[in-house]
C-alpha cells in the first residue's frame, strides 16, 4: 500500500477494494455515495465558512480597516461564531407568503452549487464523479440555482424581492451564454469536455499560455460573467442593498438566509475552481518546458496546493473587484452582456478555431 | 347564450406599482419616505413625505432666548452645524450693531470652511455607497475623522459644536489649531486624489451619472434648488459671492458653475468645492490677528422691533433665517429657509423616466439631510 499526496488514485482503489471485499457490491457503492456526500459536505462547510472570512479580511485591507480579531486567532472563529447566531435564530414566517416555495427556495440554490462541486476535480484522482461531459454538466447543474433565487423573490410577498428576483432572473440568463462560450473557446483547444482530460492536456503549459491571445480574452470574459452569475459586486443587482434593501433574500432570516448567503460564496468558489481547472491548470503545477530542475520542484508542490492556490488566486481577484467597483445599472448590465461580451466571444471561438486549425497554439 | 362583453384591458406594461422607499431604507440617508410609483424598474412619479423627524424647530425658537437658539440651530443640517450657528449669530449682530473683533470673524470663517469640508466628505462616503461602491464609504470617513478631531480639540465636541455665540465665539482656539489645520491640508491634498481615482474617474460611475437626472437652469432657478446642486445647473447661487458675509469678499476663490445640471455635474461641484474650501483656509490660517475671541455682549440680548433676514451659503446650499421681533427677549417669530426643504422639492421633477438605481444616485447627488427638512 502507497498512498501518496501527489496522486490520490491508489488511496481511493485501496477503499473500494476494502468494501467490495466485505460486502457485496450494492452496499459497497452505497457505502462509498455516503462517504462521498459527507466528504463534500464538510469540504463545502469549511470552505464556505472560511470564504466568509477571507471576504472580510480582504474588504478590510481595501478599506483601512482591521477586520474581524475578536474571536480566536486574527478572528479566525469570528464566521464560526456567526453562523451559530444564525442557527439560532428565528425563522421568521411571512404573512401571505407562499409558505411552500419560501421554504424550498433556499435549498434549490444550495443543491444546485452541491451538485456543482460534485464534478470538480481537487487533485489527482481526487474528484466524485469523472463525466465525459464535465463542463456541461457544470453548466447545467449551476444555472438551476436562479429557479431558487426566482422563487425566493417570487414568493416573498415583497416587491423589492420580486425586483431583485427579475434582476436575477434576467442577468443569469444573459451571462450563462458568455460563460457557456468562453469555456467552449478552451474546450476547441483542449478537444475534451472531461475535466481530468482538459487538467491533463495542461501538463505541459496552461491553456492559458498554450491558446495565448484568444485564450487570455476568453478568461477575462469567464472572470466578468462568472461574477454576473454568481450575483457578486459589482454585478450585484439582484440584492443591491443601497437600492432593494437586500433584494431576493429581504424576507428569509436565520438558517435559510445563511443558506442564501453559504451558496453565494460556494457558488464564487466553483466558478473559481472552473476558472482554476480550465484556463490555469487546475491541479497541474506550473511547468516550464525544458526547465527539468524548475519543473522538478515545481512537482514537489502537492496538486491540492496549486489547486487551492490557484482558486484562491481568482477569488481574490473576484474580491478585489467587487471591493472597488460602483454597481452597475440594469440596462448597463444587458447592454455589456449582448452588445460586447457575446460579439467578441463568438469571434474570439472564429480565432481560436482557426488557430487549432493551423496549429498555431504551443 | 353568454353575452359577450368587451372589458377594457389594461395593458401588463401600463400597470403601476408602488414602493415605499422608507422611512427605513438604506439610501434615502435617514428617515425620509419617498412614495415611488414604478413601471417595472423605471419610475414614473414620486411623492416625498416628510415630517418623521419633526421637532418644531420654529415654534421652540419663540420661546428661547438667542443664545439659546444656536444650540437648536446645530440639530437641523448637523453636518453644517457651525454654518447654521454662524446665520443666527451674524443676524443678531446685525440688528444689534456689534463690532465683531477681527480674530472672530477669521476663525468663523476657517471653521466655516472646514465644516464644509467634512460635510462634504461625509456626502462622498454616501455616494459612493449609494452607487455600490462600499469602500468609499470608508475612504471618505477616514479623513473626516480628523477634521472632528481638530473640532473636538478646540470646541469640545465633535458634531453639534454650538460654538459661535452672539458676538463672538464661546472660548477661543486650541493653541494646536492652526498647525492641525495646516497639517490636515497637506494630508488631504494627497487623499483628494484617491477619491478621484477610486470613484471620478470611474467608468462605471461615470457611466451611471452623466445625462441622468438633468435639471435645468430655469428649474433650477424657480424651485430654488441652491448650493452646489444649483451651480451645478449654471444657476450662480452662491451668496458667499454675491452677499458676502464674514470674511469672503476678500479672499480669492471661484465660484464654480457647472452647465450639464445632471447628477455628474452635481458630483463634480462638491468634489471642486473642497478644493476651493481648502484654499479658502489655506489663505487665513497665517493670518489670524490677536484679540478677543468676543466682543462685550450685555448678558440679556433683546432685538430692536422689526423684521431682520440673513443668509450664509450652508454645505448644501443657501440658508436664511427670518426673525420678527417685538422687542423682547425672544423673537416673536422666527423661520428657516432651509436648502434641503427646496432641493428635495425638485427630485419628483428629474426623477420621472429614470431607473430606480437612478433614482438612488439623484437623491444621493443632491445631498439631503432629513432633519433639516423636516426642522
Amino acid at each position: 500500500m502507497n498512498f501518496s499526496i501527489y496522486d490520490f488514485t491508489s488511496f481511493n482503489q485501496w477503499i473500494d477494494r476494502f468494501l467490495r471485499e466485505n460486502l457485496n457490491s450494492f452496499w459497497a457503492i452505497a457505502v462509498e455515495m455516503v462517504i462521498i456526500g459527507l466528504a463534500i459536505l464538510l469540504f463545502y462547510a469549511l470552505v464556505g465558512l472560511f470564504l466568509v472570512y477571507a471576504e472580510r479580511k480582504v474588504c478590510a485591507f481595501m478599506q483601512n480597516r482591521v477586520g474581524p480579531n475578536r474571536v480566536g486567532p486574527y478572528g479566525f472563529f469570528q464566521t464560526i461564531a456567526d453562523f451559530i447566531k444564525l442557527m439560532l435564530k428565528e425563522l421568521i414566517t411571512i404573512k401571505n407568503a407562499d409558505q411552500f416555495l419560501f421554504n424550498l427556495a433556499p435549498f434549490i440554490v444550495i443543491i444546485a452549487s452541491f451538485m456543482a462541486i460534485a464534478a470538480i476535480p481537487f487533485a489527482k484522482g481526487l474528484h466524485a464523479i469523472d463525466f465525459d461531459i464535465g463542463v456541461l454538466y457544470v453548466i447545467a447543474v449551476s444555472s438551476l440555482g436562479v429557479v431558487g433565487i426566482l422563487l425566493a423573490g417570487w414568493s416573498s410577498n415583497n416587491k423589492y424581492s420580486l425586483i431583485g428576483a427579475m434582476r436575477s432572473g434576467a442577468q443569469i440568463v444573459s451571462y450563462e451564454l458568455s460563460v457557456g462560450l468562453s469555456l467552449l473557446t478552451i474546450i476547441i483547444l483542449a478537444g475534451t469536455m472531461q475535466f481530468s482530460a482538459i487538467v491533463e492536456g495542461q501538463a505541459n503549459g496552461w491553456f492559458i499560455f498554450k491558446g495565448h491571445i484568444p485564450a487570455f480574452i476568453a478568461f477575462v470574459i469567464f472572470l466578468i460573467s462568472s461574477t454576473a452569475e454568481t450575483n457578486r459586486g459589482p454585478f450585484d443587482l439582484a440584492e443591491a442593498e443601497s437600492e432593494l434593501t437586500a433584494g431576493f433574500h429581504t424576507e428569509y432570516s436565520g438558517i435559510k438566509f445563511a443558506f442564501f448567503f453559504l451558496a453565494e460564496y460556494m457558488n464564487m468558489f466553483i466558478v473559481a475552481s472552473i476558472a482554476a481547472t480550465v484556463f490555469l491548470g487546475g491541479w497541474m503545477p506550473f511547468h516550464v518546458g525544458g526547465w527539468a530542475g524548475f519543473n522538478h520542484i515545481m512537482d514537489f508542490i502537492p496538486p491540492f496546493i496549486w489547486y487551492i492556490g490557484k482558486t484562491f488566486f481568482v477569488i481574490w481577484i473576484m474580491m478585489w473587484f467587487k471591493w472597488t467597483f460602483p454597481r452597475l445599472r440594469i440596462d448597463q448590465l444587458l447592454t455589456l452582456e449582448w452588445k460586447y461580451l457575446l460579439p467578441i466571444n463568438l469571434v474570439n471561438i472564429l480565432i481560436m478555431a482557426f488557430i487549432v486549425l493551423m496549429g498555431w497554439h504551443f | 347564450m353568454k353575452e359577450v362583453v368587451n372589458l377594457p384591458v389594461k395593458k401588463i406594461e401600463e400597470e403601476e406599482y408602488h414602493i415605499n422607499m422608507g422611512p427605513q431604507h438604506p439610501s434615502t440617508h435617514g428617515v425620509l419616505r419617498l412614495v415611488v410609483s414604478l413601471q417595472g424598474e423605471i419610475v414614473k412619479s414620486l411623492k416625498p413625505h416628510c415630517g418623521y423627524i419633526h421637532r418644531g424647530i420654529e415654534k421652540m425658537c419663540e420661546k428661547d432666548t438667542y443664545p439659546q437658539i444656536i444650540h437648536l440651530t446645530d440639530r437641523m443640517d448637523y453636518l453644517s452645524a457651525h454654518i447654521n450657528n454662524h446665520a443666527v449669530c451674524l443676524l443678531v449682530e446685525k440688528a444689534l450693531e456689534v463690532d465683531v473683533p477681527e480674530r472672530v470673524i477669521y476663525i468663523r470663517t476657517i471653521v466655516d470652511e472646514l465644516n464644509r469640508i467634512a460635510s462634504h466628505q461625509l456626502w462622498w462616503c454616501s455616494f459612493g455607497m449609494d452607487m455600490g461602491g462600499l469602500t468609499c464609504f470608508f475612504y471618505g470617513l477616514r479623513d473626516r475623522e480628523k477634521i472632528l478631531d481638530i473640532f473636538e480639540e478646540s470646541f469640545g465636541s465633535r458634531l453639534l459644536h454650538s460654538y459661535y455665540t452672539p458676538g463672538g465665539l464661546m472660548m477661543d482656539i486650541h493653541p494646536n489649531f492652526q498647525k492641525e489645520v495646516k497639517n490636515f491640508i497637506q494630508y488631504f491634498r494627497k487623499k483628494i486624489k484617491d477619491y478621484d481615482d477610486i470613484l471620478t474617474g470611474n467608468i462605471i460611475m461615470q457611466e451611471r451619472t452623466k445625462g441622468i437626472g438633468v435639471l435645468s437652469r430655469e428649474d433650477a432657478i424657480s424651485y430654488g434648488v441652491t448650493g452646489p446642486s444649483g451651480r451645478a445647473s449654471g444657476f450662480s447661487c452662491d451668496v458667499r459671492k454675491r452677499h458676502p458675509y464674514a470674511l469672503y469678499d476678500k479672499v480669492d476663490f471661484r465660484e464654480i458653475l457647472g452647465t450639464e445640471g445632471d447628477t455628474f455635474t452635481r458630483y463634480m461641484m462638491r468634489m471642486h468645492e473642497m478644493r476651493e474650501s481648502m484654499k479658502i483656509i489655506e489663505q487665513l490660517i497665517d493670518n489670524i490677528p490677536a484679540g478677543d475671541y468676543s466682543a462685550k455682549m450685555k448678558a440679556v440680548i433683546k432685538l430692536p422691533a422689526g423684521e431682520y433676514y440673513q443668509r450664509v451659503e450652508a454645505a448644501r446650499g443657501e440658508l436664511g433665517v427670518y426673525v420678527v421681533s417685538d422687542g423682547s427677549k425672544t423673537p416673536y417669530r422666527m423661520k428657516f429657509r432651509s436648502p434641503n426643504f427646496s432641493n428635495l422639492s425638485v427630485l419628483d421633477h428629474i426623477s420621472r423616466g429614470v431607473k430606480i438605481a437612478d433614482l438612488v444616485a439623484i437623491g444621493g447627488s443632491l445631498d439631503y439631510v432629513i432633519p433639516d427638512i423636516d426642522r
